[in-house]
């Protein structure tokens, strides 16, 4: 690593203040930032931790709102969310990873493979930052890209609680990150899917299936494997195979949302 | 250089750090508690665990800073006063738990938190649990064996000795 | 009841406490006063013409000790190979020069082009950064059947092509097997892989060099299976240094399953610079590191040939081999594809005509070396999967097909070369059947399809040569060194004993299991015997710790040096009690004179020996302390038969481990609990081979399997319980604890029965599928499934 200043604030207000040196990085559970930094792959001045920040913890569901500080660990999270979320948070990495990585951060990052993304998709979420509020749909801009200005701090997310949904992941057998991931959620107003490890553009909604589901909600409705064009192809897994888990994992999520 | 406090076992312990200095590393260096290992750099092996406020965390995924003011307990601190292992680690010797050695802390680590959290785990519980820990030698089964040991399972109808 | 003492008795691990207690002592644990620390500058290419290295600016750099290059170890010798093979025209192997630090090209990615050493190894790394390359990129060379083509681009310039050598096996009897391929009934022929595997022991290698003026003495502290055998390798063939000037020490190691056998240039390095500094020097590797400069294991691509008559009988094997050697020789490299490999193409068969081919190949990647099986499993896959295949094109039954060729009379003189002295395959196979429960499992794949799952069966057998080596065998093939080993029993006054070994105990328990040999031997408690190993400072010789020779060869030295000491103890013990040494029987730590009540303790008689006030001064010396080297009269013969149940989920193609039974015969065994662990960790490597773990590189040389992150690891989740029985012994008749050796059989055996097992799935839903190679990921076996 290059040698960095450490700094812990206290408040959203004294975070954003730190982040304002050149270089300077938010720091959240640091269970993809510290590897990467131990390849010196990044050269930040300062971290600042955001893990003592308060207001930034928490998670609550209240009126059909699910709202998570963007602080709140994976473990929190598999702890105290709605069901199918709780247990997608629940087999991020391992408990280890869980009880470290938070879920602003996760979103920050946005991996391609990440399980969170393919969450906020389907869920109707909002991402709050200390400036403003960003619609999930417009938050992922491709792989390892999102909304976020500089010095912008995810410090809350908030999703629609669906009256079913279900997670269904296939792992890459070494990261153990999703080689593909379906979350399905299902509303009063239709369907969403929202796919995760599969595309090159990173998570993605697939729409011919939430209109064929949002028609009707049952697995034999699920379309044909999507075009693998545009899909990752790597050692794990070609693009053709990931396109036919999409199918295979929306109609298990389909299937398990009963 | 700047200063970090926090109690290891039990005690107080203080030390300089950068910013870049890894919880691992401040214990194995500036604590000499070598007994928490370094397998990967990528934060997978799990041979790093320790526990950070009753919570198990890989410490070389884990700046020392961050441990500031926190009740950090890691293998050194399992056994009694007087030497004597505790279940756990009673169990690990009593099923061949370990071979090389090199993974056991955070497996025990590992293990641990498990128990805590779940005092009798089924055999898919603990196999999923210690997915962020590695073992090369025993191919896991002891491993698995010996925790369920620990937690007060009975275990004489598991395969081989 | 179950022994509890002794050999055949299983006590608790004495160095597991330490472990427990997080107090072992491994090579990262250890620091001099005074280090420096070493990072390696390694190449991101894999094959370059290296113009110029400016190491000006680095050299500026805070805390920067001094830098070296490959100019730096022009003069000293380069990393040796242990083994010449002869090839098949009776020419020595291509041997290229390996030097310590890149000179002139670089071969491979992570190859070290220049280290630094500073006060810090954030000084040594952000110095290295500073370091300028100029370089002139070369083609790679990856693929093995490309780089012998016409025309590519050679990686040595000093040799005459990109072949290591073209071994023939046995090369007098191919036209016979040729022949009896013409003449058979049916031919079954399988092209396979044997992917290339990254060893990663848990622990990352390590090397410390100290140099001392006042003696001119080195000291090195490394990671290695063993001490000794990196004694004479860097001290002999690169510094030159005299054995009596040099210790080697390897303390607690974290697990080694081969890779750590070798001499790396790494440990030279830290040697060499500990002089060249004038202070201690440390590396320790990264994860990242270890994944380009571990010797890595197998890869192997073959095509092999079963000749059967008209009844079944196996009438000839024939195979054609390319073995990938990386850029380099690592240690034992050429030994692995040859005479680790060749001489087990028999199997439990009594197939008479036998042909192996095996062209080593040079490649722009990491070296290759004995990774846990070495050859051996190579040699099981192909014949145990040919077999299978054979079964199901001749519609007969696997296991029959199997049985119906088992060799039966022994001892048993293979067409390859090797003489099994002893061995009871059907006895294996009828435990295997017990364990497995065969019967239950029609029942058991009918409630897998219920939940929509594929389930499958699949067996095979294995045989091994353990117990390595006869030296004057291996001589004769080719080895540099001998393979004995040696122990020295050293009995203090007060009775207790040191036994000082050169085998060296990496996870396998020496700890506690040579002593249950010495004490058993004696009649004393465990707790009066300790062994000491891991340090050529403080043990006679060894040769270490590989080729599950622990105890069948150093272990028998162990018991001919007790044999020396028990019978020096019965002269001192006779004058004793004043009868002759022909009349004195040692039993439960008592000497006694035969017919008579007369009787002297163990430790009496230790005490005599060093406080000789009544001792027979003219006929012995005082002391107790006796020394054996054993050099093995043959290898030893584990055999065994494994089985594995799979369920495939059809439409993501994943598989998973049901169940796994492994029968083995071990001849006598020493701890039983120890040699369970042996073989559930041999196991758990071999169903990782079967499914997860594969060492890849691009057309560039780039490593893309280059972390955990894309290195599949067996977890705690992939793997079931496994049952294992190892109740069918016939015991080795040519040591004399009749030991065989249990260390490598559970990664031999098991792969194919994962494979066979996937087959059996897949065609039970009517896929016409005859093979997939390993690993056997989803991604494989879907489109196995959807061709």
């Amino acid at each position: 690593m290059y040698n960095f200043d450490f700094e812990r604030p206290s408040t959203i207000a004294e975070a954003v203040a730190a982040l304002a040196g050149e270089d300077a990085q938010a720091l959240g559970g640091g269970q993809t930032l510290i590897p990467t930094l131990k390849q010196r792959l990044a050269a930040p001045s300062k971290l600042v931790s955001l893990a003592g920040i308060a207001e930034m913890k928490g998670v609550t569901i209240a009126d059909g709102v699910l709202t998570m500080g963007g602080g709140a660990t994976h473990a929190e999270v598999a702890a105290e969310a709605c069901p199918p979320l709780a247990a997608l948070a629940g087999n991020i990495g391992d408990p280890a990873v869980r009880n470290r990585g938070t879920i602003g951060g996760s979103l920050a990052n946005n991996d391609p493979a990440a399980d969170y993304p393919a969450a906020m998709l389907a869920l109707k979420s909002t991402i709050v930052t200390n400036a403003r509020e960003i619609s999930g749909d417009d938050f992922f801009r491709g792989m390892f890209e999102t909304a976020l200005e500089e010095r912008e701090i995810i410090t809350a997310v908030r999703c629609e609680v669906p009256q079913a949904a279900n997670y269904q992941k296939f792992e890459q057998p070494a990261s153990r990150f999703a080689l593909v991931g379906v979350f399905v959620a299902k509303y009063a107003d239709g369907v969403r899917v929202g796919v995760t490890g599969a595309a090159q553009e990173g998570a993605h909604r697939w729409g011919a299936a939430e209109a064929a589901l949002s028609a009707e909600f049952s697995p034999g409705a699920v379309p044909p494997a999507p075009a693998s064009e545009g899909l990752l192809s790597d050692l794990h897994g070609s693009a053709e195979y990931r396109a036919h888990l999409v199918a295979v994992l929306t109609r298990r999520a389909v299937a398990a949302c009963g | 250089m700047s200063q970090v406090t926090m109690t290891v076992n039990g005690k107080t312990a203080s030390g300089a750090i950068e910013g870049r200095t890894l919880l691992s590393q401040f214990l194995r260096d500036s604590l000499k508690l070598t007994g928490t290992h370094v397998g990967c750099d990528t934060g997978q092996c799990g041979a790093c665990v320790v526990h950070v406020n009753g919570q198990a965390v890989k410490s070389c995924n884990m700046l020392a800073a961050e441990a500031e003011g926190a009740v950090v307990e890691t293998i050194e601190g399992q056994a009694a006063p007087d030497g004597s292992l505790n279940t756990l680690q009673q169990a690990f010797q009593d099923h061949h738990g370990l071979q090389c050695g090199f993974c056991t802390p955070g497996m025990v680590m590992s293990a641990a938190a498990l128990l805590k959290d779940n005092p009798k785990p089924t055999e898919a519980e603990i196999r999923a649990y210690l997915s962020g820990n590695l073992c090369r030698c025993t191919g896991y089964h002891n491993i698995v064996k010996a925790i369920m040991a620990a937690s007060g399972q009975d275990v004489s109808a598991i395969a081989a000795e | 009841m179950p022994k509890d003492h002794g050999i055949g008795a299983s006590p608790k691990r004495r160095e597991d406490v330490r472990f427990l207690t997080g107090n072992g002592n491994y090579t990262d644990d250890i620091n001099i006063h005074g280090q420096a620390y070493v990072h390696f500058l390694r190449s991101d290419v894999a094959h370059a013409t290296i113009n110029r290295i400016d190491t000006s600016a680095a050299e500026a750099m805070p805390g920067v000790v001094k830098i070296f290059t490959g100019d730096d170890f022009a003069e000293v010798g380069g990393v040796p190979c242990g083994w010449q093979v002869t090839d098949r025209f009776g020419e020595p192997m291509q041997e290229p020069r390996h030097p310590v630090i890149a000179h002139g090209k670089i071969k491979h990615v992570g190859e070290i082009v220049a280290a630094v050493v500073a006060d810090s190894l954030d000084q040594a790394r952000d110095a290295a950064e500073a370091i300028e390359l100029d370089l002139d990129e070369l083609p790679a060379v990856v693929d093995m059947k490309a780089a012998l083509a016409e025309g590519a681009t050679k990686i040595h310039d000093e040799l005459t092509s990109n072949l290591c050598y073209d071994w023939g096996f046995v090369e007098e009897n191919k036209e016979a097997v040729n022949k009896a391929f013409d003449e058979a009934a049916h031919v079954t022929s399988l092209e396979l892989v044997n992917q290339r595997l990254v060893a990663n022991p848990m622990e990352a290698r390590v090397a410390i060099g100290d140099y001392s003026r006042s003696s001119d003495e080195y000291t090195l502290h490394t990671t290695s299976q063993n001490p000794h055998v990196i004694r004479l390798l860097m001290g002999a063939f690169v510094l030159g240094i005299p054995e009596h000037k040099l210790r080697v020490v390897a303390p607690d190691v974290g697990g080694g399953f081969g890779t750590k056998i070798f001499h790396y240039a790494e440990e030279a390095f830290c040697t060499f610079a500990a002089k060249a500094c004038n202070r201690p020097v440390k590396w320790s590797s990264t994860r990242s590191e270890a994944f380009m400069s571990d010797a890595q294991g197998r890869d192997h691509v073959t095509k092999i040939e079963l000749a059967l008559d008209a009844e079944n009988n196996f009438t000839a094997i024939r195979t054609d081999t390319h073995a990938n050697m990386g850029a380099y020789l690592s240690t034992f490299a050429s030994s692995v594809p040859t005479w680790l490999h060749g001489t087990l193409m028999a199997g439990n068969y009594k197939t008479p005509l036998i042909y192996v081919n095996v062209k080593a190949v040079f490649t722009n990647t990491v070296p290759v070396d004995a990774y846990r099986g070495a050859g051996r499993p190579e040699a099981t896959f192909q014949l145990e999967r040919v077999i299978d295949k054979a079964a199901r094109e001749l519609g007969v039954d696997p296991i029959a097909l199997r049985r119906q060729n088992f060799i039966t009379e022994f001892p048993y003189a293979t067409p390859v070369a090797v003489e099994y002295d002893t061995g009871d395959y059907h006895g294996t196979m009828d435990k295997l059947e017990a364990l497995a429960d065969f019967g239950g499992f029609a029942a058991r794949r009918a409630e897998s399809e219920k939940a929509g799952k594929l389930r499958g069966l699949g067996v095979n057998c294995y045989i091994e040569a353990c117990g390595i080596a006869p030296s004057a065998l291996v001589g004769q093939l080719g080895a540099r060194a001998g393979l004995y080993d040696a122990a020295t029993v050293r009995v203090n006054a007060t009775g207790s004993i040191s036994v000082m070994v050169g085998a060296h105990s990496h996870g396998q328990g020496h700890e506690t299991t040579f002593p249950q040999v010495v004490a058993e031997m004696i009649g004393i408690d465990e707790s009066m015997v300790d062994i000491v190993h891991g340090d050529t400072g403080r043990i006679p010789f060894g040769m270490g710790t590989y080729g599950s020779r622990s105890i069948a060869v150093c272990g028998s030295a162990m018991v001919r040096a007790t044999e020396k000491v028990i019978a020096k103890a019965k002269k001192i013990a006779a004058h004793l009690m004043e009868a002759s040494d022909a009349d004195i029987e040692l039993k439960d730590g008592q000497f006694t004179v035969a017919g008579t009540d007369k009787s002297v303790a163990w430790g009496d008689v230790t005490l005599t020996a060093y406080v000789p006030h009544n001792y027979p001064l003219e006929d012995i010396e005082p002391g107790l302390e006796e020394t054996a080297f054993y050099d093995p009269a043959n290898f030893t013969y584990p055999a065994g038969a494994y089985a594995c149940e799979v369920e495939v989920d059809p439409e993501t193609g994943k598989v998973s481990i049901e169940r796994f039974s492994a029968a083995d015969d071990f001849g006598n065994i020493i701890n039983p609990m120890i040699v369970d662990g042996q073989v559930h960790g041999g196991i758990g490597q071999g169903i990782g081979q079967a499914l997860l773990e594969n060492c890849v590189y691009d057309g560039d040389g780039q490593l893309l399997s280059a972390s955990y992150m894309d290195y599949a690891m067996p977890r705690a989740d992939d793997v079931p319980f496994y049952a294992v029985d190892h109740s069918s012994q016939t015991p080795c008749t040519h040591n004399p604890l009749g030991v065989k050796g249990c260390g490598e059989a559970g990664a031999i055996g098991s792969p194919p029965a994962v494979v066979n097992a996937v087959i059996d799935a897949l065609r039970s839903a009517g896929h016409d599928v005859t093979h997939i190679d390993m690993p056997m990921s989803p991604a494989r076996v879907w489109a196995a499934m959807n061709p």
